[in-house]
C-alpha cells in the first residue's frame, strides 16, 4: 500500500498513504458515531462535525504528500476556513436556541413542527 | 523508523482523544480532548509535510474554534445527567452505521489504484527545494486567488451572521437601542422638525428652514423606551 514517489520529499518513509487513509477513515467513523451517540447535546454534535472535517483534511493532506501535488493542501486550507465559519455560526445558533428554549436537546428543536 | 514511531503515537493519541470527545460525560472535558485531538492532527500534518497547514490548524482550531466551544459550553447551563439519557437508545443505530461505513471505507481502501498517468496530471507539483509555506503562498495568491477571496468572504459573512444572531439589544441602560423605528420615522412631519426663520432685509434669501432642537438624542431614546414592542426581541 505504501507509495513512495521520487522527488516529493517522501523518501525513506515506511509511513505511506494507506496509513493516513486508515487513520482518517477511523476518525471519520468516530465523528459520525459521535453524532449518533450524543443526541441530547448539540455542542458535542458540532464537535463530531469538526472531527469529520479534520478527517477530510487529513485525507487531502495525505494525498497531497503521496502525489506530490500542492493542490490538496490548498483545498485543506479552504476546508479549514469553512469549518471555522461553520463552527461560529453553529455555536451562535445553539446559543440563541438555548436562550429561547432553555435546552440544547435535538428533540426540542421542533419549533417549526418539521 | 522515527517517523513510523511518531506517526503511530500521534495517530493513537488522536483516535483515543477523538473517542473521548464523543464519549465523555462532561462537555468541558470533551472540548479539552478536542484540543488534544487537533494538536495530534497537526503533528500528523507535519509528518505529511504540510507545515503551514499544521501551524494553521493549531492557531485556528486550538486558538479560536476550541476556545469558542469552551466559552459556549461554559456559558450554557446544561443539565449533565439529562444529556446521557438517549445514549442507550441510539448507540445500536450509531454502531451499525459506523460499522457499515468502516467496512465500506476498508473495501475502498484495499481496492483502488492510481491512474497510470497521474504524475502528468498534477496541477502544482511540490518542489522540494522551496519551503512549504512559500510554495503554498505562491499558489494561493495566483491560481487560487478568487477562491482565496471567497474564503475571506465566507469568514466575513460568518462573523456578521454570528453577531446578528447573538446580539441581544434590549434598548435600555446607558447605551440605549439605536434600532430604526420605521413607523415613527414615516409619521414624522416637517412641522415637527423644521421652523421658518425670518431674515433681515438685504440678505440674499428671504427665509430659510432651521431645524428645531426640540428632541435631543436622550429625549428620543426616552421616548423609544416606552414602546417595548420594537427591538430586543
Amino acid at each position: 500500500m505504501t507509495i513512495i514517489i521520487p522527488g516529493t520529499g517522501a523518501t525513506d518513509m515506511e509511513i505511506g498513504l494507506g496509513h493516513f487513509l486508515a487513520v482518517s477513515a477511523m476518525l471519520l467513523v468516530l465523528g459520525i458515531f459521535g453524532i449518533f451517540l450524543n443526541r441530547k447535546n448539540v455542542i458535542i454534535i458540532l464537535m463530531g462535525v469538526e472531527l469529520i472535517l479534520l478527517a477530510v483534511n487529513l485525507n487531502l493532506v495525505a494525498f497531497s504528500q503521496a502525489l506530490g501535488d500542492l493542490s490538496g493542501q490548498v483545498f485543506a486550507l479552504f476546508i479549514l476556513t469553512v469549518a471555522a465559519a461553520e463552527a461560529a455560526i453553529g455555536l451562535a445558533i445553539v446559543v440563541i436556541h438555548f436562550r429561547n428554549r432553555g435546552s440544547i436537546e435535538i428533540d426540542d428543536v421542533k419549533l417549526m413542527k418539521g | 523508523m522515527i517517523t513510523a514511531i511518531a506517526f503511530y503515537t500521534f495517530a493513537a493519541i488522536l483516535l483515543v482523544s477523538a473517542t473521548m470527545v464523543i464519549s465523555s460525560r462532561n462537555p468541558v472535558h470533551a472540548v479539552l480532548f478536542l484540543i488534544l485531538a487537533f494538536f495530534n492532527a497537526a503533528a500528523l500534518f507535519l509528518i505529511a509535510g504540510a507545515e503551514f497547514l499544521a501551524m494553521t490548524l493549531v492557531i485556528v482550531y486550538v486558538g479560536a474554534v476550541a476556545v469558542l466551544f469552551l466559552f459556549v459550553v461554559m456559558m450554557l447551563d446544561v443539565d449533565r445527567a439529562k444529556l446521557r439519557e438517549g445514549v442507550q437508545r441510539y448507540a445500536p443505530l450509531g454502531i451499525t452505521v459506523g460499522l457499515v461505513l468502516l467496512i465500506e471505507l476498508a473495501i475502498v481502501l484495499t481496492g483502488w489504484t492510481f491512474a497510470p498517468d497521474m504524475m502528468t496530471l498534477r496541477f502544482a507539483p511540490i518542489d522540494p527545494a522551496v519551503h512549504n509555506t512559500h510554495q503554498l503562498g505562491r499558489l494561493i495568491y495566483t491560481d487560487y486567488v478568487y477562491l482565496f477571496q471567497t474564503a475571506g468572504l465566507v469568514l466575513f459573512v460568518a462573523m456578521i451572521g454570528a453577531i446578528v444572531l447573538t446580539l441581544r439589544d434590549k434598548g435600555v441602560g446607558v447605551r440605549p437601542s439605536r434600532h430604526q423605528n420605521i413607523a415613527r420615522q414615516i409619521a414624522r412631519m416637517p412641522a415637527e422638525t423644521l421652523a421658518m426663520v425670518e431674515i433681515v432685509a438685504g440678505a440674499p434669501t428671504q427665509a430659510f428652514l432651521k431645524p428645531l432642537v426640540v428632541e435631543t438624542v436622550a429625549a428620543e431614546h426616552g421616548h423609544d423606551d416606552h414602546h417595548p414592542g420594537h427591538g430586543g426581541h
